[in-house]
């Protein structure tokens, strides 16, 4: 079995969010980038489907040479190659071309994506990916399992869940609950370093939409302490000020 | 040109946040002097489609096909770009819901739109210059983007858009939509809904507990409350991880973002983490029994004192309270 998986290089989650450049771009001094969570997610029910002689994982990223230390840790968690589009990921179309361009002759069994980005949450790739290719995709899924040439899917609905069944190939984003995610162990990382990791030239593409400016949430004003005793004035003020009960 | 919304429903009634996307969908319409069309797909009860005259919907168009009745992204896609087609229309709207996630990136596709999702406000719209503005860095802060595409296809937030209604008549009609095989792209064996609560994504109060809880075992105080206030469950990531809450029920950074009315953090210390994925709420309530916890940063009220011993009160306080009517 061979399983794409698509990776992207994010901001660790306890980075204190800031704009430079009169906030119009994202401020990266000092900021940790790590493998986002969501794809680890999806990189390890890649591994665990593949592992013991049952397939390949691929992993594959679009962007700039100062992600690959992202893309090794995910041969270090143990993706069996690499390929790195080498261009900034504009947005979810633009990347989805540029990994569909790269997928379209190789006969992946399946390709997975993290639900989301933790910087960008657009959650757009699998389902632009699975148009472009015109192969089934499903979106936030919890549950994957494979049955021969199908595989049963648990997608998340509004209260709830539904089973799905699909035929291979299919595209899925993985959302928690698809697997834990592994960590590299020191013959992964030993090993990572003389993984193939292929770098390759972008499609030209443009993209519609641009950002043109950030904005930080203001900081609000101190909270309205009230003492144990006082349950009452605070029911008061949820109901007469705050108007929410 | 015209501003297309379309509308899921629960069975045969709308979902409040139908309601929502339409007010929003009417707003946008407005904007470029043009009118709304409402799309529902399923069965919906026509008396209910009927009402949507009074949120702003010109005309409603109603597509009831048996190959639809489970949701399937490719088939819903192609059904909307169909009557995004004969509508001519250049704006379309739908709830940023998990099926919306599912279609509207190939609905975006088909119509050749750039697709702007989880939104919570109005675009602006100056002649030709279009932008909005949507959360990034989940939920730490906001994003305004500039689409120069001639088509936008745009999901909004539940929850965050106020409804807004008249008194005015629609006209329905129904649409044959063409659904072919090669639409129907996996079969759906069976839906789940673990019960008929408001999911959080659409919550308007939300009660949430953290490790100050000190164990599954006290999570009745959670659940007590939450039936008082009428709010859904939510926990913090310790507490999912743990296996104390099942992960459904996580808010945050890597869970679910949320943007109820009213937020209530039981003996949660307001991580950055966490507070990304509650920062939508309208009003924070905070119990901590650390006055220096982070959570106060970002509450509107609170109380220092230990959760165990505050939330028994604050229930009691709320009966008394709703029982007075």
């Amino acid at each position: 079995m061979n399983i794409l998986v698509c990776i992207s290089n994010v901001p660790d989650t306890t980075t204190k969010v800031t704009f430079a450049n009169n906030d119009t771009e994202f401020n990266t001094a000092g900021v940790q980038y790590i493998l986002n969570p969501y794809d680890e997610i999806a990189l390890s029910k890649a591994i665990e489907l593949t592992e013991g002689g049952k397939g390949k994982v691929t992993v594959i990223h679009v962007g700039d040479v100062s992600t690959e230390p992202t893309i090794r840790k995910a041969l270090a968690t143990g993706a069996d190659d690499a390929v790195r589009v080498n261009t900034s990921p504009i947005d979810g179309l633009f990347v989805a071309k540029q990994i569909a361009a790269y997928a379209k002759d190789k006969a992946f069994d399946m390709i997975l994506t993290g639900r989301e980005s933790i910087d960008y949450n657009n959650g757009q790739v699998a389902g632009f990916l699975g148009a472009l290719l015109n192969i089934a995709s499903v979106s936030v899924i919890k549950s994957l399992s494979i049955e021969g040439s199908t595989a049963v899917l648990e997608r998340e609905i509004e209260g709830g869940k539904e089973v799905i069944g699909v035929n291979l190939p299919f595209i899925a984003s993985c959302a928690e609950g698809v697997a834990e995610p592994r960590i590299p162990n020191m013959r992964g990382i030993m090993s990572a370093r003389t993984k193939p990791l292929q770098v390759i030239e972008p499609v030209a593409e443009i993209s519609p939409i641009k950002t043109i400016r950030f904005e930080t949430p203001s900081a609000k004003s101190a909270a309205r302490i009230f003492s144990a005793d006082e349950a009452d004035k605070l029911i008061e003020a949820l109901h007469s000020e705050a108007k929410v009960l | 040109m015209s501003v297309l919304v379309y509308l899921e429903n629960t069975g045969a009634q709308l979902k409040k946040s139908a309601f929502e996307a339409v007010s929003y969908a009417k707003a946008v319409a407005d904007q470029i002097n043009t009118n709304l069309i409402a799309l529902s797909i399923g069965n919906a009860d026509p008396s209910g489609l009927a009402t949507l005259g009074n949120y702003g919907a010109t005309k409603v168009l109603a597509v009831s096909n048996d190959q639809l009745n489970q949701f399937s992204n490719s088939a819903y896609a192609s059904v909307i770009e169909q009557v995004a087609k004969q509508e001519s229309a250049d704006i379309v709207i739908l709830v940023n819901t998990f099926n919306a996630k599912n279609l509207a990136p190939e609905l975006a596709l088909k119509l050749d739109a750039a697709l702007i999702n989880a939104v919570s406000s109005l675009p602006s719209i100056k002649g030709d210059l279009f932008s909005i503005k949507r959360a990034v860095f989940s939920g730490k802060a906001f994003a305004e983007v500039q689409v120069s595409s001639a088509k936008k296809v745009i999901t909004l937030n539940p929850n965050t858009f106020e409804i807004s209604s008249g008194d005015s008549s629609t006209v329905i009609e129904a649409f044959n939509a063409q659904v072919s095989d090669a639409d129907l792209k996996y079969n759906v064996k069976e839906t789940i809904k673990a019960s008929n609560k408001v999911p959080l994504p659409e919550a308007e109060i939300v009660v949430s507990g953290g490790r100050g809880l000190k164990g599954p075992e006290n999570w009745h105080l959670i659940e007590d409350l939450a039936v008082a206030l009428g709010g859904v469950l939510a926990c913090s990531k310790p507490v999912s991880d743990a296996g104390w809450r099942p992960h459904e029920e996580h808010v945050g950074q890597t869970g679910i973002t949320i943007s109820p009315n009213l937020y209530v953090a039981v003996g949660i210390s307001g991580a950055i983490q966490h507070i990304a994925g509650v920062s939508s709420s309208k009003t924070i309530v905070a119990i901590n029994k650390d006055a220096d916890a982070p959570i106060f940063k970002v509450a509107d009220y609170g109380i220092v004192g230990d959760a165990l011993e505050v939330v028994p009160k604050l229930i009691e306080v709320i009966k008394q309270y709703k029982a007075k009517g």
